[in-house]
């Protein structure tokens, strides 16, 4: 065994148990720290795969732009950890219960017949650099690219429709000016 | 073998910029005193100097008050990650080029990885955390409210603050500081072809850091202390530390990304040696540092704050479209005069 | 490459110990008096009203959620500044399209007066 196996166990393990940590925890903005050392620990393993990009992307994009609407959400909501903790039986929670087994059950397929693969490609290392993504990016994925602009405006456009309402109610403001 | 190389120079480099940091409190303090007309702390040491020393007992020998209400172990959080983040974002900045121990070439870079300027945005975009948690977790209305604004105020400006350097990005061709200075070094310094750039980048950092006049989020009349009114002795200390390793780090992107860096004009460094040319650069990145910082402290002290919808206003209406048009126009000028 | 990371670990690292340890160093060195009056939080002198964790405007949330779109934009924008010169006119070109795209949100963002703070 080489250090950076090592390293990559520890890692994995440290992952899966600060995954577990996010649905086990009470308090939910405690729940919301350990998805962050979460997503933290993801960016790590995409090092270990030599995507340097990518990993400084999970970082800017998940925990330190999207943790932080999910703590805005949380923090602000302040539902009692009571609320939030019940236990309800309900179609939306079956169906989701029921996707997560079959994701459950896609991964432990996967993991049962695992094989060791052919490890690294010799390129990895400058595959993984901003520049080599960005030729990739811009030569090859035109197309997806600028679908992309449109999807993002999709989502502008919903943001602001669904928070329209009370946007128009001007009063609401003067609670914290 | 890297990682012993790496702590000593870490060290050392924490070491110098904590003892800057205490010299800049007393800089300010200073500045500020001369700049209305009064003498400022003289008291401690000849002149006062010995006043940062006084300041760091002061605030060690506090008692440290935990709100009964408050989320203790959030409340003791949040300051770290504030201090971590801050000294974290030096790793990536080059003071200066390498030096030469017994025929061994030793890079005075921390650590010279491909992705430097998103290392450092990224780093920025977590400093958020430490604002907000430890609003939310002092369990006090000022502190929360100061929290979100500050967190508003920060993610807005990060928008227009990762927008204008791409500029540099664009003439540089890479996102490695010690490459972005060595491109510099040659020719003329990034400020003449990106003064639209500078000067968004300039006000997002003020923004960044929660500098006036955008310190909103610790505007004293109206919300006490703003996040850290529950903090007390060396935590509320480190708040005031990330503040100002927060300043010198976006000082110091500035100097690297605008200022040629390390390097000075019709300077010959392969006719000095490598030890004295590490030296000439690294004086003349403190130097250049120096200036920066003593424009943040000249504009802290001469303007007064804004209100927060105008601080808004400013990061979505003015910033961020300003950004967008200095990208396009400098990607046009560059493609027409190739 | 693996290796280039460990020093940015380290510093990390040394941050974290730097605020460990500054943080609870009034533990120590610190008197530790506290009284019911000293533990309360502070509000002006007067008896806490409440809890401070309580509702507040849509529009902190809608500036999350619209600094998490215009930052995913942003993202895109580093692989193509590096690449520029490379790209030339058609990478130009490329990223005007994407722009303009979200430039038309951009707009209905302002005209719809969401980021309008009172």
């Amino acid at each position: 065994m080489n250090l950076e196996l090592i390293v990559f166990l520890i890692l994995a393990a440290a992952a899966v148990v600060s995954a577990i940590l996010v649905i086990t925890r009470k308090n939910p903005v405690t729940s919301a720290l350990y998805l962050v050392l979460n997503f933290f620990i993801i960016a790590v393993l995409y090092l270990f795969l030599r995507a340097q990009f990518i990993a400084v992307i999970q970082i800017t994009v998940y925990a330190g732009a999207i943790m932080v609407l999910f703590l805005f959400v949380i923090m602000l909501l302040n539902l009692g950890d009571d609320r939030l903790m019940k236990w309800k039986f309900n179609s939306t929670r079956t169906i989701a219960s029921l996707m997560g087994l079959a994701l459950l059950a896609e991964i432990l397929f996967y993991v049962i017949n695992f094989t060791t693969g052919a490890g690294l490609s010799p390129q990895a290392e400058s595959i993984g650099t901003v520049e080599s993504i960005g030729k990739a990016l811009y030569a090859g994925y035109l197309f997806p690219f600028e679908i992309t602009s449109v999807l993002l405006l999709a989502a502008i456009v919903g943001a602001i429709f669904l928070s329209k309402k009370q946007i128009s109610d001007g009063p609401m403001e003067k609670g914290n000016e | 073998m890297i990682a012993i190389e790496a702590l000593i120079k870490i060290v050392v480099l924490v070491v110098i910029i904590l003892t800057i940091v205490a010299y800049l409190v007393l800089l300010e303090r200073k500045i500020s005193a001369y700049m209305q007309d009064r003498i400022g702390p003289n008291r401690v040491g000849p002149k006062g100097l010995f006043q940062p020393l006084a300041d760091v007992l002061k605030l060690v020998l506090k008692e440290m008050i935990v709100p009964a209400k408050a989320n203790k172990f959030i409340h003791a959080l949040a300051p770290v990650i504030s201090i971590t983040v801050a000294v974290g974002a030096l790793a990536v900045i080059p003071f200066a080029n390498y030096i030469v121990i017994g025929g061994q070439k030793i890079s005075l870079l921390i650590a010279n990885v491909n992705i430097g300027v998103l290392y450092i945005l990224a780093l920025s975009s977590l400093g958020v955390y430490g604002i907000t948690l430890s609003g939310w977790a002092s369990n006090n209305k000022y502190s929360l409210l100061g929290g979100l604004r500050s967190s508003a105020q920060m993610i807005s400006y990060e928008l227009s603050l990762g927008l204008s350097l791409v500029g540099v990005l664009m003439i540089d061709g890479t996102l490695q500081l010690d490459k972005i200075t060595m491109a510099q070094s040659g020719g003329l310094w990034n400020i003449i072809y990106q003064p639209i750039g500078f000067l968004v980048f300039v006000t997002a950092a003020f923004a960044e850091t929660n500098r006036l006049p955008f310190d909103l989020p610790e505007a004293e009349p109206e919300l006490v202390g703003g996040y850290h009114t529950e903090y007390s002795g060396m935590r509320w200390g480190l708040f005031f530390l990330s503040e100002y390793t927060n300043m010198i780090v976006s000082s110091a992107l500035m100097v690297t990304l605008y200022f040629g860096g390390w390097s000075l004009p019709f300077v010959n460094y392969s006719a000095l040696g490598a030890n004295l040319a590490a030296l000439v650069q690294f004086v003349t990145f403190f130097a250049k540092l120096g200036i920066l910082i003593f424009v943040f402290m000249w504009v802290r002290w001469t303007l007064p704050r804004f209100r927060y919808d105008q601080l808004m206003n400013v990061g979505w209406k003015i910033m961020l479209p300003l950004a967008i048009l200095n990208l396009l126009g400098t990607g046009a000028v560059m493609l027409a005069l190739k | 490459m693996l290796t280039d990371y460990i020093p940015i670990f380290l510093m990390l690292a040394v941050g974290a110990v730097l605020g460990i340890v500054m943080g609870n160093i009034n533990r120590i060195l610190g008197p530790r008096r506290p009284t019911a009056e000293k533990l309360s939080t502070y509000e002006s002198g007067m008896e806490p009203i409440r809890t401070a964790r309580e509702r507040f405007s849509v529009r902190f949330y809608l500036v999350a959620i619209l600094f998490i779109l215009f930052d995913v934009e942003i993202v895109f924008m580093y692989p193509w500044a590096v690449n520029f010169m490379s790209l030339g006119w058609f990478g130009f070109i490329e990223m005007l399209i994407f722009i303009v795209i979200l430039l038309i949100g951009y707009y209905y963002v302002i005209k719809k007066g969401a980021l309008q703070w009172q």
